[in-house]
């Protein structure tokens, strides 16, 4: 019934020298669609990988960030004996208060300066924050001003290496070692102790808690407790969720790609149905010929569909392959939260590649359908005259 | 000798194309038999309206009047789906201009019609390969009709023509655009499909030596037979 598919195949291939404009235009639309879903894929894994969904992260009513957040000293001694608190093996429970500041920076290469987020961590935060690690040095030790930067953010900024000093305001710090967070949020951190962070930076607060409840019903109780002691104004979530909603910053992004797409793609099916018409023009008496010989109009519709949509996916891999180039490159945007500097990296996932393709195909196929039904509607007897 | 069956019987067969206000007739009032395992050439100066009529007999076209019935079946009464299957499984077309596919190579060339058929692929390939070397090109099964020169690109055309084992093989000045070797060859070709073979074999040409090839012959004249 259907002509074979090496026909589709070798005809999508054997015009390369027309069809090429068309696999290019294809292959930039899917490039830049690929590319814009895997910054934003990037950008959601940095915020949507944080957390454990064990932990509970406090901060105060009405804060949207810990950094913007404000707790009293006395809250931690109020928090920490609660029941419904986890505690480790040598009985002390598992409750973190961290100390956030923004501190303005130098880049690298006089690329202008900008915020990072300091974080003052205690023994305790490390513990309940297992997906961090050291990637070089070693850790902080609490009264040399010393402090762990980023592995990524080292890469950005100027001072970062391991044995170099920066300034921030009168505070002096030394690089003692680089930190590793798996992709996640804490990939755009510098941490050094607590308590050093404070005096250092002259805070009498601290920014958050982070607590590891018993159990999950615990954990509960515990949100409920916070919520309604009316001593704290404090507000107790998971810490999952805290970061999944940072994960908005993506949307813009993805919005961006998506209509970038889809304006790009109107030209390419231009492009696409340009070719198509161009192929059917070329070959009004082979197609006359096929429907002479037997085959119908369905099939010459479909062959030339499978052109299309091959010639497509070839234009739809060059993209993904080029784009691929990109995956796993880091970079770095504002946070919408902190203003501070946020890297990622770009994520070109096998999911991302087959919509890529996919759209590819659909930008093909609908290229080639006007064309391909006007080869439909070609004579019989058009092979027998055309010349 | 007896009489042989009729495969093909015209009857008060017209064409009126028309344009506008102009009607040009191309065939008026032809009425025909053509005997199974004739190879009859069809001959008449241009314009006459020889091409017109292959087509209506072989099924591609349709006449505006008249009936033309081919062993038995009235093709002008098919419809379009039918019209393609009926083509398929008892016409055999050469064309002048070869009408190979560029992509496929002979082998693929000579195998479409057969991919409409029900035959497996080891049926198909036996088929494909007998009439490949009937044509004596079996040699160059795998080359595409670029690489073959216009003689073969025919003969190819031929062995796809014959493949599906037609009653009816035509052919639009199928020497056309050959140099006279090839042509003898093709013309040698053709003449041995209908007696022997068994097929009627109708043939346009404007070469009276390429005519001399047929069993008989008939002239067109302004959509007319003259003899
Ligand atoms: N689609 C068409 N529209 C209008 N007139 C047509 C059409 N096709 C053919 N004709 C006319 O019908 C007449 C017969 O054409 P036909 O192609 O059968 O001639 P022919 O004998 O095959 O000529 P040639 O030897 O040049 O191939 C011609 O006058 C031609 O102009
Ligand atoms: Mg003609």
């Amino acid at each position: 019934m259907a002509l074979p598919l090496r026909y589709s195949f070798r005809n999508a291939l054997v015009r390369w020298r027309s069809t090429s404009a068309t696999v290019l235009g294809i292959a930039l639309v899917v490039f830049v669609f690929v590319l814009l879903q895997s910054l934003a894929a990037g950008i959601e894994r940095s915020s949507g990988n944080t957390g454990d969904p064990r932990n509970l992260l406090v901060v105060r009513k009405g804060s949207t960030a810990e950094s913007a957040s404000l707790i009293a000293r006395q809250n931690f001694q109020d928090l920490r004996y609660l029941p419904e608190i986890a505690r480790n093996p040598q009985g002390e429970p598992l409750m973190a208060a961290d100390v956030l500041v923004l501190v303005n920076l130098p880049r690298r290469q006089g690329a202008g300066e900008a915020n990072v987020l300091l974080r003052g961590v205690t023994p305790r935060g490390m513990e309940l924050r297992p997906q961090v690690r050291l990637a070089a040095g070693r850790w902080f030790e609490p009264g040399h001003r010393e402090v762990v930067v980023s592995a990524k953010l080292a890469r950005r900024f100027e001072h970062f290496d391991i044995g170099q000093s920066f300034r921030s305001g009168s505070a002096t710090l030394t690089v003692v070692g680089w930190l590793e967070g798996g992709g996640s949020a804490f990939d755009s951190e510098c941490w050094l102790d607590a308590d050093e962070c404070r005096s250092l930076f002259e805070r009498d607060m601290y920014s958050s808690f982070l607590i590891r409840p018993r159990d999950a019903a615990a954990g509960e109780q515990l949100m409920a407790r916070i919520e309604a002691d009316r001593r704290f104004k404090l507000k107790a979530e998971r810490e999952v969720d805290y970061y999944r909603k940072q994960t908005m910053t993506a949307a813009p992004i993805k919005w961006l790609g998506n209509f970038l797409a889809v304006t790009m793609s109107i030209g390419a099916v231009f492009a696409a149905m340009n070719t198509m018409y161009a192929a059917v023009g070329s070959r009004t008496r082979e197609i006359g010929t096929l429907r002479v010989l037997g085959f119908r109009r369905r099939s010459v519709v479909l062959a030339l569909l499978l052109e299309g949509g091959f010639l497509a996916l070839i234009g739809g891999a060059l993209g993904c392959a080029v784009a691929f180039y990109w995956n796993g490159y880091t970079t770095a945007t504002m946070g919408f939260e902190t203003f501070s500097e946020i890297v990622f990296e770009f994520r070109i996932t096998p999911r991302l590649v087959a919509e890529g393709l996919l759209f590819a195909v659909m930008v093909g196929l609908a290229g080639t359908f006007l064309p391909a039904l006007r080869a439909a509607r070609l004579p019989v007897i058009a092979a027998l005259k055309s010349l | 000798m007896d009489i042989p069956e009729p495969i093909v019987t015209v009857r008060n067969l017209s064409k009126i194309y028309a344009q506008g206000e102009i009607q040009v007739t191309a065939l008026n009032q032809i009425s025909l038999t053509i005997a199974a395992g004739e190879f009859l050439t069809l001959m008449g100066p241009s314009g006459s309206g020889k091409s017109t009529l292959l087509h209506i007999i072989a099924g591609v076209d349709r006449p505006t009047s008249g009936e033309c019935l081919v062993q038995g079946v009235d093709v002008t009464q098919l419809n379009e789906s039918e019209l393609a299957d009926w083509r398929n499984q008892n016409v055999g077309f050469v064309f002048q201009t070869f009408n190979l596919i560029p992509v496929l190579t002979a082998f693929e060339n000579v195998e479409l019609p057969l991919l409409l058929t029900r035959l497996g692929s080891a049926q198909r390939r036996r088929q494909v390969e007998a009439v490949l070397d009937l044509v004596g090109l079996s040699d160059r099964m795998h080359h595409l009709p670029r690489q073959l020169s216009g003689g073969q690109e025919q003969r190819v055309a031929i062995a796809r023509a014959l493949v599906t084992d037609p009653k009816l093989v035509v052919a639009d000045e199928p020497t056309g655009n050959l140099d006279s070797r090839s042509a003898q060859e093709v013309l040698g070709l053709l003449q041995s499909l209908s007696r022997p073979a068994g097929k009627t074999v109708i043939m346009v040409t404007h070469d009276p030596k390429a005519a001399a090839f047929g069993s008989r012959s008939i002239h067109l004249e302004k959509g007319e037979l003259t003899r």
